[in-house]
């Protein structure tokens, strides 16, 4: 395992950043939420980003979901350099490269499984077999038999199964989970936990848990711990 | 993201907040109903007008007298004029001339006593007017020559005065107390849109200037109705009319003291009173319109306010700006293309009612919902849709995916 992971760290990074940092201004204060971070992630890994409410966690998980710029700093993300995009540019590296898992889901409730895992795909514009490519996505989540189902009438861990279908479907490199967990118990939230890792075994998806619960962060193979906008435990 | 998907997406939106979007609709629909209600409004009245006034008749030219500053010491209109335009030597283009009078005259009969409009006429007004007898004969050139006391009714008059209309031919009535005899009763032209003109008295033209209407001098008259040789001749006829009033008038150059009309003038003053009419109504309603289209961005902006972390998801999903503006657009211009195709059928509906209002009111009056009006309004509103969506549209699409995605 460790021979491996150094062959990654050596030829495959898939996030390169480069002392990033994140400042907003509020008023007259200028509040700085990333002050300089620096690191990188290989390609397959399970990487998780704790720290206290803060600490900067989600600002950097914006950051390497290409939702948010840095203030300084260069981000590469598989290979393309994302700090200098515009706003149309980061939406297609969102659509190609990243998919988001969120604490409370955020599906269409208004749409079917089946139409919510699409959804992406028709930001990419894919049309023919495009049905087919999201029941698929369903199946490996365990929904192949709920796709017509609306969100109100599956579980919470079943929502979160079409929401991890819907972050797959476009085969991204990286899986941005944000609390993925939180809004679920803990053995509903332990079984999304194990699919989110069987997932990242078999088709090697980076994935990238944004937690403040150590039982989480105990399952991935690293941790970046970070507090006032610094990582802490730089590696 | 195509077409087709946009507006089944769109579509799946609206329909989840049923109540919402047919309200917005609403605006809409009253907006369109409006504008196709009264431009296929305005058309009857433009088409029942103009309809009116060829009833009168064709290639007619109508001359009255005219008091100006600009002329001194007119002269009116009188019996010789009429004499001397009817002389083909002069006036080879006019067929005829029918010179009348106008007054009002108390009609009475047994106990039953009214005022109406009285005109002295010739024996060939019938001809020149399109006038048709229901009974009886029309007076003739011997009783005008002979200054008879003789009398033409009017359906409704005969029917006011009588409280029947068989069998009044014969009878005798009092026109300012003078006895008269019922000759002949006319045949109903309807209510115009000249006011009714059922409602009338006709005696000979003498016959009035002796005893009903005094006028000095005595062989003044108050218009008269020339009919052309034929529609063509209108021109040629209007010139000779003026040649010849010119030089029995002796007026000034520029200053003449009668007035021409031909029917095509008429014709054209009615189209456009009536046109403008129309532009009116339809301005108005056409405000209602643009409260509608307000009313469709007042409730774009609570949807787009509402939907921030529908925006926020999409934008982190790979939606562009271009597609959520898309998205958005595609919404409010669907609203107000419901709402019109809607308002249409609406319009089309009060302008039957109003239609058949009017023919119950005696009016008869046929509104017409043109293609013109119904493709204007479709686009109109579609437009509407799309011009107000733009806005919340716009907003939409730049909020910033990371505020978006927190908002609750």
């Amino acid at each position: 395992m460790a021979v491996e992971w150094e062959e990654c760290s050596v030829d495959n990074p898939v996030i390169v950043a480069n002392n990033l940092a994140k400042i907003y201004k509020m008023g007259n204060l200028e509040v700085h939420a990333l002050v300089d971070v620096s690191l990188r992630i290989d390609r397959g890994e399970v990487v998780s980003i704790m720290g206290p409410s803060g600490s900067g966690k989600s600002t950097l998980m914006n950051i390497l979901g290409c939702l948010d710029l840095p203030s300084k700093g260069d981000y590469m993300l598989d290979g393309e350099m994302v700090s200098t995009l515009n706003d149309d540019q980061l939406a297609s590296i969102r659509n190609r490269k990243v998919g988001f898992v969120f604490q409370s889901f955020n599906l269409l409730n208004r749409s079917t499984a089946l139409l919510n895992v699409e959804l992406p795909l028709r930001y990419a514009g894919i049309s023919i077999g495009r049905k087919a490519i999201a029941q698929e996505a369903l199946e490996a989540v365990g929904l192949g038999s709920r796709i017509n189902h609306k969100p109100s009438e599956l579980s919470g861990g079943q929502q979160q199964r079409v929401a991890i279908a819907r972050a797959l479907v476009n085969k991204p490199a990286i899986l941005m989970a944000d609390e993925p967990t939180g809004n679920l118990d803990s053995k509903v939230g332990q079984e999304i936990m194990d699919l989110l890792l069987k997932l990242n075994n078999e088709s090697g998806t980076t994935l990238i848990i944004v937690t403040h619960d150590p039982e989480i962060s105990a399952q991935t193979q690293r941790v970046i711990k970070l507090r006032d906008g610094l990582v802490e435990n730089n590696p | 993201m195509n077409f087709g998907q946009s507006i089944l997406e769109a579509l799946e939106s609206l329909n989840a907040n049923k109540l919402r979007s047919g309200l917005t609709m609403l605006g809409i629909v009253i907006g369109v109903g409006a504008v196709i209600a009264m431009l296929s409004i305005g058309a009857g009245a433009q088409s029942s007008i103009t309809g009116s006034i060829q009833d009168i008749g064709s290639n007619l030219i109508f001359v009255s007298s005219q008091r100006s500053d600009a002329v001194r010491n007119p002269k009116p209109l009188t019996i010789e004029d009429a004499e001397a335009i009817s002389d083909p030597l002069q006036a080879p283009s006019v067929e005829q001339v029918a010179p009348t009078i106008q007054g009002k005259v108390e009609l009475s009969f047994g106990g039953e006593s009214f005022t109406t409009s009285l005109s002295g006429v010739t024996a060939n007004y019938s001809q020149v007017n399109n006038e048709t007898l229901y009974a009886g004969d029309f007076i003739t050139i011997e009783q005008n020559y002979e200054r008879a006391s003789v009398v033409i009714l009017g359906p409704t008059t005969a029917e006011s005065l009588f409280g029947y209309i068989d069998g009044v031919v014969g009878q005798t009535i009092r026109l300012d107390g003078q006895p008269f005899r019922v000759i002949g009763i006319l045949n109903s032209k309807g209510g115009g849109s000249f006011g009714n003109q059922d409602d009338r008295a006709l005696v000979p033209l003498s016959t009035a200037q002796m005893r009903l209407i005094h006028r000095s001098p005595s062989n003044r008259v108050d218009s008269l109705t020339i009919q052309a040789v034929s529609s063509e001749s209108v021109k040629t006829a209007t010139d000779e009319i003026t040649q010849i009033l010119q030089s029995r008038h002796r007026t000034a150059i520029g200053a003449d003291d009668f007035s021409i009309f031909t029917q095509q003038a008429i014709l054209d003053i009615a189209t456009t009173i009536t046109g403008v009419f129309t532009v009116f109504l339809g301005g108005i309603a056409a405000i209602s319109l643009l409260v509608g289209g307000i009313g469709i961005m007042n409730i774009m902006l609570v949807s787009v306010t509402e939907r921030t972390r529908e925006i926020g998801l999409r934008k982190a999903l790979g939606g562009r700006k271009r597609d959520i503006t898309i998205q958005f657009l595609t919404e409010s211009s669907l609203l107000s293309l419901f709402g019109g195709l809607i308002g249409i059928f609406l319009g089309w509906l009060i302008s039957i009612i109003v239609g058949k209002i009017a023919a119950a009111n005696g009016t008869p009056f046929t509104p017409l919902v043109g293609l013109d009006s119904i493709l204007l309004a479709t686009l109109f509103s579609t437009a509407v849709g799309l011009f107000f969506g733009i806005y919340p549209a716009t907003r939409a699409a730049n909020l910033e995916p990371v505020e978006a995605l927190r908002s609750e």
